[in-house]
């Protein structure tokens, strides 16, 4: 497949504004949408955040005292809806995705540009829509799982127009992964092979068949969901003779693969800090290939170890809880082989590197009560507790938010040619770590002691270490101040990068920084080997 | 070399020995107070023992990297050009599987200890005409052996509140009594949303589900008052919809019971 520039393309382009401008138009330049995901997941980050806080000064104290009950389950609604599908999901997958890919396959663009920023600008309208909810009647308050019947009877107006905003969300997830897919496998610049390609077009290759697979699922889910609500059907209602445990299997069957749809691109993403900053080559490529197709498997057929109390025969159970515990072995071969990059490399420990490492020690922490919680006997205790909260917050913050805190120190330079400020950058990261876990290493002590999930108040006896929990969540709070103040100044007047300032050889590096509108002056450079560190230092240096 | 493999060796036993220590000497758990209990905390403690020992290697082995391979200031050029090691991979594959295999199959027979595997739907078919499909939670005993003694009650749970229906003395109560060291069978269903009863102490936790009747047996061993929490988000007072379990002595069981005991009604 040759690239050829459409000449319909480039008229469209001469047109479109340029400048700041541009990241509010309708662009149909990759990396103008990446940091228009990058950009607006993060203002939703700002929102789910400030709704976490207020989470944590409730809790604080043992009686509901700071908001109206039923208002503290729209915050606790809103605010795992905001995080999962307006800021990690689209930020992981469409802003890096949308960036990197035609970097990385040698293209100029993604296959098909259009259907890219519609999936865009479909995020910001359901995402304002989202939040809007709450001045209408109320916002959802049923979580973010929306089981019936209780999500049937709380108020309607809020809970229809989370249906809504749900549907467009995936809706955009879903012509995201059809793009990827079609880039990686149609658009790679001829010579480029398959097992040529960096790390994060495998990752966003598994992640995007689990995006095209299981998200029209939960959208069909939702839909005889929203006939529930409105026209008073009897899929899920118990008193229409519905049955509210088909809703949870279909509601898993998307939402447990969309914890991969979250990880995934980030073990991706990491998998291109860590080489670069270590001066090695990633170690065991095609095992890492072969681990991530594993997970993609695995990740389809675990969904039920979320139902583990619900009714769910005894043979099931077992069942899913061998597949869960196995995707594990897979997860660690890729961990692993992290460590091994860095064994023996001359790693620069900068902020790229220390949340990449950071990210690597919270998600091991995660992924061993996860393979705890895989357990029947182990998960019937902690189901729906505490600890359940900070094992996947181990896993989506001190996974997947860790890695794009490093993904964004590392290609800050190559989006804006300037340096971000190292000494902030480590603050920063600091900050958030001891934050991190002071917030939620003490919460699964929580819920093996008795606390459940979702609550407003709680036995006395919790006082003490909820407390704990909530200085961590100020910390975190906090710790955004270095970070902004960090990218404002970098912005004006941060140190030029040059070109390639960590002397990457992936190809995104093989432009000027930041690049022109083609990606390159001239061809796509065909990069054989991306992680070929250590083999041409005489080219090099 | 061989300096470098007693340091390794050395450093793998403190790993393992600290594991061990911190997972004999710290306890998470709140009081055991059900058969089932003492069962959870050995599996636990198997976990937490394994899961110690993976964080704390992993955790050491990335914060020696970082110090060890950090590159110095007159350092320039590359690391090695390692790309992979392939008996290195077989090994980090193979035995994490057979960890996984082995904790898969030790958790089965810990579940099967705690009565997970017994085949309530059958016994219920055979004895209700309508065979009505019962979901169960866990459970220790038999449907034959629950049919023998007084002690199946009937649990319904509502927005924000747990009902407890001792059917043999034809009564109602907010707060639920059971003799110690007795078997109890509950069938719990919701009039509302789902629901689900849970009493950390016993390690227990099923949902109460609308439209679908659930079965929870247990056996408490300990005398005393804890709590029954609801674990599933119910509306807004959810985490005000807690009720208390109460274990007492057989004979202080006795006479509670009969003092609420109804006489039968016949319609």
């Amino acid at each position: 497949m040759t690239i050829s520039i459409d000449p319909q393309k480039t008229n469209n382009e001469s047109l479109q504004p340029k400048g700041w401008l541009r990241y509010f138009s309708f662009s149909l330049d990759h990396k103008v949408i990446g940091i228009q995901y990058l950009v607006c997941g993060f203002l939703f980050y700002l929102i789910g955040g400030t709704l976490a806080s207020a989470i944590r000064i409730e809790l604080a104290s043992p009686m509901s005292d700071f908001m109206p009950r039923d208002v503290y389950n729209q915050v606790l609604t809103l605010h795992g809806t905001i995080m999962i599908f307006l800021w990690i999901v689209p930020v992981v997958n469409g802003a890096f995705g949308n960036y990197l890919i035609p970097f990385y396959v040698g293209a100029r663009d993604m296959a098909f540009p259009r259907l890219n920023a519609v999936a865009f600008w479909l995020i910001p309208p359901s995402g304002l829509m989202l939040v809007a909810s709450y001045f209408v009647e109320g916002a959802a308050q049923a979580g973010w799982t929306a089981y019936p019947p209780l999500s049937i009877t709380t108020p309607q107006s809020g809970q229809i127009i989370w249906i809504l905003s749900v549907l467009l969300l995936g809706g955009s997830s879903i012509f995201g992964g059809i793009n990827f897919i079609a880039t990686i496998i149609k658009l790679r610049r001829p010579g480029l092979k398959l097992m040529q390609l960096p790390m994060y077009c495998w990752a966003m290759l598994g992640t995007s068949l689990l995006v095209v697979l299981s998200t029209p699922v939960l959208a069909g889910t939702l839909i005889l969901l929203s006939f529930d609500i409105i026209a008073n059907t009897g899929f899920f209602n118990p008193v229409l003779g519905g049955n509210v445990v088909v809703y949870q299997h279909l509601f898993w069957f998307y939402s447990h693969p969309a914890v991969y749809i979250m990880v995934l691109p980030a073990f991706g993403l990491v998998s291109e800090i860590l080489p670069v900053h270590s001066r090695k080559p990633l170690f065991g490529y095609t095992t890492m290939v072969f681990s991530i197709m594993g997970i993609v498997v695995l990740g389809l057929v675990v969904w039920a170890h979320h139902m583990f109390t619900s009714g769910t025969p005894p043979w099931m159970r077992l069942f899913f809880t061998i597949a869960t515990a196995f995707i594990a072995v897979p997860t660690g071969i890729k961990f692993f082989n992290w460590v091994a990059t860095l064994w023996g490399g001359k790693i620069s420990i900068n902020s790229a590197m220390l949340f990449s490492c950071g990210f690597i020690i919270n998600f091991v922490f995660g992924g061993i009560t996860g393979v705890a919680l895989a357990q029947v006997p182990f998960d019937i205790h902690v189901h729906d507790t505490y600890f359940v909260v900070a094992h996947f917050h181990y896993i989506v913050y001190g996974g997947t938010v860790f890695i794009i805190f490093s993904s964004i120190y590392h290609w800050f330079p190559k989006v804006t040619g300037k340096m971000l400020n190292e000494k902030l950058g480590i603050l920063h990261f600091i900050i958030t770590f001891i934050g991190f876990n002071l917030c939620f290493a003490p919460q699964h002590w929580l819920g093996l002691n008795g606390m459940p999930r979702r609550v407003a108040e709680y036995d006395p006896q919790f006082q003490l270490v909820n407390q704990i929990s909530s200085l961590g969540a100020l910390l975190m709070a906090i710790s955004t101040i270095p970070f902004l103040i960090n990218v404002f100044l970098s912005l004006r007047n941060g140190k030029d990068a040059g070109n390639n300032p960590w002397n990457a050889l992936t190809p995104e590096w093989l432009t000027s920084s930041p690049p022109p509108v083609e990606n390159w002056e001239g061809e796509a450079p065909l990069v054989e080997e991306p992680y070929g560190y250590g083999k041409a230092i005489s080219e090099q240096k | 070399m061989l300096n470098k493999n007693i340091y390794l060796i050395l450093i793998i036993s403190l790993v393992f020995a600290i594991s061990f220590w911190i997972g004999f000497n710290v306890n998470l758990l709140p009081a055991e107070a059900s058969i089932n209990a003492p069962i959870y905390d050995e599996l636990f403690k198997i976990l937490f023992i394994i899961g110690l020992i993976i964080f704390i290697g992993m955790t050491i082995a990335v914060i020696y990297s970082l110090f060890k391979f950090r590159k110095r200031n007159d350092q320039i050029g590359d690391g090695i050009a390692l790309e992979g090691n392939l008996s290195l991979e077989i090994v980090w594959t193979i035995i994490p599987s057979i960890i996984v295999l082995l904790i898969g199959l030790y958790s089965y027979n810990i579940y099967d200890r705690m009565g997970g595997m017994k085949e309530l739907n059958h016994n219920h078919e055979m004895m209700n005409s309508n065979t009505e499909k019962i979901w169960a939670g866990i459970s220790q005993t038999s449907d034959n052996e629950i049919a023998i003694n007084n002690l199946s009650i009937e649990v319904s749970a509502m927005q924000f509140a747990f009902l407890f229906n001792y059917p043999k003395g034809n009564f109602i109560t907010g707060e639920l009594h059971v003799p110690v060291d007795q078997k109890v069978s509950m069938k719990m269903e919701s009039k509302d949303v789902i629901h689900a009863f849970w009493v950390p102490e016993f390690r227990i936790k099923q949902d109460i589900i609308p439209g679908q009747p659930t079965i929870l047996n247990f056996t408490p061993t300990k005398v005393g008052k804890y709590p029954i929490i609801c674990a599933e988000l119910c509306g807004p007072y959810h985490g005000g919809m807690r009720a208390s379990i109460i274990v007492e002595e057989e004979s202080d069981y006795n006479e509670w019971f009969n003092k609420n005991k109804k006489p039968e009604v016949n319609l």
